[in-house]
């Protein structure tokens, strides 16, 4: 019988595999920050381990760092000290280390597939559950606890049992404006939370092939909202393009060698998913969340739901508590919600097509009175890129801050958070309670709908913007 | 890492599904570089309510969580984990975790007894009949026990072998792992040489 992707590369990875236990797992890549490694290092240094492969390590500073003065010493005494924390184990260990300042920090998910390292038919771990971003490019690859985070920096390994496989095909074409994000929402609200949960997924189907490799990255960076290990595509010319010539991409011979392997990352025809899915992206709609977690969404051109609309009872208490945090009552149009904040960023929509396509549709529009947009880029180099292309000075004009690279506002332990009440429209990842700063209310979206939510003030997507009077000529 | 054969205390009933990372203990806690004082951050925006079950004098004890499913969703931080342990909690019972904290537990030596979620309905009953009253969580017999006579509830819950086998023994999976520190020097000398490096002698 014939293998999935997933069991393809996890076949390939496996150092040791013994009934009762679970397979003993070679690690590729180890991507390191600084909020869940100061324990790690702490355990390996009472045991007196060394970290056996700094040469497989890669260390940013994202989760905590301010996007505003980031030039300065970061003013919270509590995050600096994590961050210094950081940089004495990385010197101490010999771990490579970008810090804030340097041109290749920024989120460890941005930063991973920018450098090229990030390479199909890899295993790729972090101790940051988004790590499923990767995935995108045909990698195994999944977030990790800190214990993990020591186990994989003393042996390079991790003991794992092996994942069921899900197959997740979405069939057609999505509708213009409507985005990878849209997809993935609308998947989530159709699983629940616990959805994909023990699955390895593979995310395939026309749509799919269609989305731009950075589009594949924000389907597969969500794929723990939905519960799952790690979602995974199979890898393609478009992979291959993405990543050839990135620095640490192979060169010459190498090249030629690693393609080779990688065009056989696909699943066979033959082989059998535990589990499978089936999607149209023909009948998607741009779709934003109304509740606390990630499946809690509608259309956007739906309204709030009532409790009552939920067949299952915990369902039901859930949606309550919801709209109670959220401050919404049920039947109102979602194009009705007012918001105070929008945030563009992220590992989810930080990359530099998210701030392209946000860019075009804020271009010759202002943001709304009492409404703040925020755009924070996933890189320093995504920064750069942007401010080549003069996308920081559209912004700007619109009337958005523009901001230092960082994980900012989606996580509330940066200076960037929302007042206890406030409303966002955000191209993050979570909505939980709380997320964003105490007692803020998240609402998820995507890049179109965040862009044009900024210019109404209320959710919005660019269909309901009045068209921009086009310049006098003379 | 302890040992973990059986532990008795008070059990506490969370009534809620859908327990996220965030909610056990938001980001802002998360800045310490040590393995203890996270209890200040757990559950913090609830504690915040008088009406929350651990601001109830009578679970002042508690140690044994008894939550909905889709406990510990979200963020991959242990911190989730050492915020429960430092708070006092030894046990969590709840029809499903996410996998990432189900792991975190499993190599902390919290107990992540996955029962039925009628089970579940049951203990939180119980509990709220009997306030303080104890739950018993036997990882030996994978069973969770609470209450007596015609009312007493019984139950087994699920962990896979060997967790369970590490927990009861107190095993440090990283000791366990150098131990095959051959069949991983032979796995790396077949890599391929294409794959990506950090560093580049």
């Amino acid at each position: 019988m014939g293998r999935t992707l997933s069991e393809k590369v996890w076949d390939e990875h496996v150092v040791r595999s013994t009934p009762g236990e679970p397979d003993l797992l070679y690690i590729d890549l180890h991507l390191i920050h600084e909020v869940t490694s100061p324990q790690a290092f702490d355990g390996l240094r009472l045991a007196g381990r060394a970290v056996r492969r700094p040469d497989l390590t890669l260390a940013t500073e994202d989760h905590n760092v301010p996007t505003l003065d980031w030039d300065k010493p970061i003013v919270d005494p509590v995050s600096r000290t994590q961050v210094e924390t950081l940089r004495r184990n990385a010197e101490e260990f010999g771990v490579r280390l970008h810090p804030l300042g340097d041109l290749d920090q920024g989120i460890v998910h941005v930063v991973g597939p920018q450098l090229g390292l990030t390479q199909p038919g890899m295993t790729i771990v972090c101790g940051d559950s988004h790590t499923s971003t990767h995935g995108a490019f045909g990698a195994i690859a999944f977030g990790i606890g800190t214990s993990e985070v020591e186990h994989v920096l003393a042996t390079q390994t991790l003991m794992q049992a092996k994942p069921k496989t899900m197959a997740v095909t979405i069939e057609g074409s999505l509708p213009e404006g409507v985005t990878a994000k849209d997809m993935v929402l609308n998947l989530i609200a159709h699983t629940g939370t616990g959805g994909g949960q023990g699955y390895i997924v593979e995310y395939r189907g026309q749509a799919i092939e269609e989305l731009s490799i950075e589009g594949r990255m924000t389907v597969c960076n969500m794929s723990i909202e939905w519960g799952a290990k790690a979602g995974m595509i199979a890898p393609d010319q478009k992979t291959f393009d993405y990543i050839e010539g990135r620095p640490e991409a192979p060169t010459g011979a190498d090249w030629d060698a690693a393609v080779e392997h990688w065009r056989s990352l696909r699943t066979d025809e033959d082989a059998v998913f535990d589990k499978e899915i089936v999607l149209d992206a023909s009948t998607m709609t741009p779709f934003v969340t109304w509740g606390t977690n990630p499946g809690q969404g509608v259309p956007l051109g739906a309204s709030v739901p009532a409790p009552e609309d939920f067949e299952d009872v915990s369902d039901q208490v859930a949606a309550e508590k919801a709209l109670e945090y959220m401050g919404l009552e049920a039947g109102t149009p979602m194009r009705e919600v007012k918001v105070d904040t929008v945030f563009v960023g992220s590992c989810t929509n930080g990359r530099i097509e998210d701030l392209r396509l946000a860019a075009d549709i804020i271009k010759g529009h202002h943001v709304a009175a009492d409404t703040r947009l925020l755009v924070v880029p996933g890189s320093v180099r995504v920064r750069l890129q942007a401010e080549e292309e003069g996308l920081d000075v559209v912004f700007k004009e619109a009337g958005a801050e523009w901001r230092g690279a960082g994980c900012s506002m989606c996580l509330g332990m940066n200076p960037d958070t929302l007042e206890p009440g406030e409303r966002s429209a955000s191209t993050s990842n979570r909505n939980f309670e709380g997320r964003q700063g105490k007692g803020g209310r998240t609402h998820l979206v995507s890049i179109p709908v965040a862009a044009a939510t900024a210019v109404r003030g209320t959710l919005s997507s660019p269909a309901d913007l009045e068209p921009v009077a086009a310049p006098a000529t003379v | 890492m302890e040992k973990f054969t059986t532990h008795t205390g008070v059990g506490v009933p969370l009534r809620r599904s859908n327990v996220d990372t965030d909610q056990i203990i938001p980001a802002v806690y998360l800045k310490r570089v040590t393995r203890t004082g996270f209890e200040d951050g757990l559950f913090a925006a609830w504690r915040n309510d008088p009406s929350f079950v651990l601001n109830n004098p009578v679970y002042a004890a508690g140690s044994v969580l008894v939550a909905g499913p889709d406990f510990g969703t979200g963020s991959s931080r242990e911190h989730a984990v050492w915020a429960l342990q430092n708070y006092g909690f030894k046990a969590v019972i709840s029809p499903r975790f996410a996998d990432i904290f189900r792991g975190n537990s499993g190599k902390a030596g919290l107990l992540a007894a996955q029962v039925d979620e009628k089970v579940v309905q049951r203990l939180w009953d119980h509990l709220e009949e009997h306030p303080g009253a104890e739950i018993t969580v036997d990882l030996e017999t994978r069973t969770v026990r609470a209450g007596e006579g015609v009312d007493a509830i019984e139950d087994s819950f699920d962990i896979d072998d060997y967790t369970r086998w590490r927990l009861l023994e107190g095993l440090d999976d990283i000791g366990i792992t150098l131990g095959h520190d051959a069949d991983i020097a032979s796995f790396e000398a077949e890599r391929p040489r294409w794959k990506p490096v950090t560093q580049h002698a």
